[in-house]
């Protein structure tokens, strides 16, 4: 009779604790709760540039990027329009909810990657460097299909340990300079670094024309920069850590709005 | 450390929510330029003393980067067959070369009015002249700061 | 071999009545390669920019503009035109070899 009853109590504590750690995590608190974009830490002339779209040096790459959707490129004979038709419908929010959980690769994609997949996937066109105008010129044109609309990130389930794993880049000091992303972007937004006035740092605007860069780049681009200037070793663009990077300051800039492409210093 | 306000950059410069680039006080004349840029303004000149006036500047006072500055530039004229601006000359200072764009107008234009974006090195004066069609000649300079920014320029 | 002048864009306003001065703005996509720059080898990138913007109507100049380096990448030129008369508008960008692209676009009056 006891040794049932111990039986009985042991498969529910056993049934208890497995169901424990198959529970949902809690969600993260947001240091900044309700973050700020990025252009309300430009100037105005900079922001007169962005808010124009005949303005915005970036449109030329949109237009390059309209072409090359409806280009046919690769061994499929297919273009982007092919499969995804008119952009201004299909990709309406697409990349509001990007980096993405990928269910059958079981692991989070960016836009740039997920463009790179349909290419050599079924396309049978080669890949296209990360960073490169090509790239940046459908990315940005595919961004601008999400403008207005707010960043919405699904971090929840198998999405979740690439959010740990970029939150915890963000929060690791590395470089000479010995500082995290968070040094600048959440203790001394609003202040000057010289004679930068410190944003938060929020990925709402990328793919972005840079003024420094005199071209659109991408987020990655950016974060290579931003690890250089604390003098560390930057990973490669395209990779894992800028990946979950990425993932996590989407999450961070949750509910703000597209603002891609904007124009940045 | 986490702020309760955020300020931004509006609210530290106290600069109005819909202000473009801000007119820019000119530069006394008397102020010595480069060597080149000297030179550059001399050729323009043809030995004409430039007179004040009628020309107006737009720049940002403090260049968000130097890369890429946007500025206006506006001469007082009627822009008639008898009266127009020819030519309006823009020079930086502190360039590596101190040539940035001649403009080349005609009565056709209607107003005297040219936008551009230039590249500036450093801080600096821009300096600008307007060739006239009866031959007189204007100038005015005003400084544009450029920073170097925190992080990595 | 010259980088590439971009498909230039050109806007004129919407609605144009007789006698109004519009303002033209155009941008184009260059590289604006100043000749300052040093590539990874410690070696000069050579100079290659677009140096001259020209703007005809109905086959004659009426405005136009010298580039040096100092302009900036893409370059923006915006400038004013009186319209008095429907025509067609020529505009063209040379870089330092010589090489040019044109658009052309039609001026009416409302």
């Amino acid at each position: 009779m006891r040794s049932v009853a111990l039986v009985g109590l042991g498969v529910v504590a056993v049934t208890a604790a497995v169901a424990l750690a198959q529970a949902e995590p809690p969600p993260p608190q947001r240091a900044i709760p309700n973050p700020v974009s990025g252009r309300e830490f430009a100037t105005p002339e900079t922001l007169a540039i962005q808010d124009d779209d005949f303005l915005n040096p970036a449109f030329l790459w949109v237009e390059e990027g309209e072409q090359a959707w409806n280009s046919v490129e690769g061994t499929a004979g297919k273009s982007c329009a092919s499969c995804h038709n008119d952009a201004r419908e299909t990709m309406r929010g697409v990349r509001a909810r990007m980096p993405a959980y990928h269910p059958r690769l079981g692991r989070v994609v960016t836009l740039e990657q997920q463009v790179n997949i349909c290419r050599t996937e079924r396309m049978g066109a080669p890949a296209l460097p990360i960073d490169s105008r090509p790239l940046n010129a459908i990315t940005t044109f595919i961004a601008l299909q999400s403008r207005g609309m707010p960043v919405n990130v699904d971090i929840s389930g198998p999405a979740r340990p690439f959010f740990d794993k970029g939150e915890a880049f963000y929060n690791t000091r590395r470089g000479q300079l010995d500082m995290r992303c968070g040094s600048c972007h959440e203790d001394n937004y609003g202040r000057y670094l010289r004679a930068d006035l410190l944003s938060q740092g929020m990925s709402n605007g990328f793919p972005t024309y840079r003024l420094k860069e005199q071209r659109v780049i991408s987020l990655q681009f950016r974060l290579k920069g931003c690890v250089n200037d604390v003098r560390g070793e930057a990973p490669p663009m395209g990779g894992e850590e800028f990946t979950n990077l990425e993932f996590y300051l989407a999450w961070r800039a949750q509910g703000l709005p597209v603002e891609s492409p904007s124009v940045r210093r | 450390m986490l702020h309760t306000g955020h300020p931004t950059r509006r609210g530290v410069l106290g600069l109005a929510a819909a202000g473009a680039a801000i007119v820019l006080a000119p530069v006394p004349a008397s102020a010595t330029l480069s060597a080149a840029a000297q030179a550059a303004v001399d050729r323009v000149r043809n030995n004409r003393t430039p007179q004040e006036g009628r020309i107006v500047l737009r720049a940002p006072p403090i260049a968000e980067n130097g890369n890429t500055v946007p500025i206006t530039i506006s001469v007082e004229s009627p822009m008639t067959a008898a009266d127009h601006v020819t030519r309006i000359h823009v020079f930086a200072d502190k360039n590596p070369t101190p040539d940035v764009a001649t403009f080349h107008l005609t009565p056709a234009c209607g107003r005297a009015q040219v936008d551009t974006r230039i590249r500036l090195s450093q801080t600096q004066d821009v300096i600008v002249l307007a060739e006239m069609s009866d031959g007189s000649l204007y100038m005015t300079r005003a400084e544009v700061k450029v920073t170097i920014g925190g992080c990595g320029g | 071999m010259a980088s590439p002048i971009g498909q230039p864009r050109v806007r004129l306003p919407a609605q144009i009545r007789a006698g109004e001065v519009i303002e033209i703005r155009t941008l184009v996509s260059h590289v604006m390669e100043t000749g300052q720059r040093r590539d990874q080898s410690g070696a000069v990138i050579p100079r290659d920019i677009i140096r001259r913007f020209e703007a005809k109507f109905e086959g004659q100049t009426v405005f136009a503009m010298d580039l040096a380096p100092a302009i900036s990448a893409n370059p923006y030129i915006a400038f004013q035109f009186k319209a008095e008369r429907p025509g067609r508008f020529e505009f063209t960008w040379t870089n330092d070899a010589g090489e040019s692209r044109s658009v052309t676009q039609e001026l009416k009056l409302a």
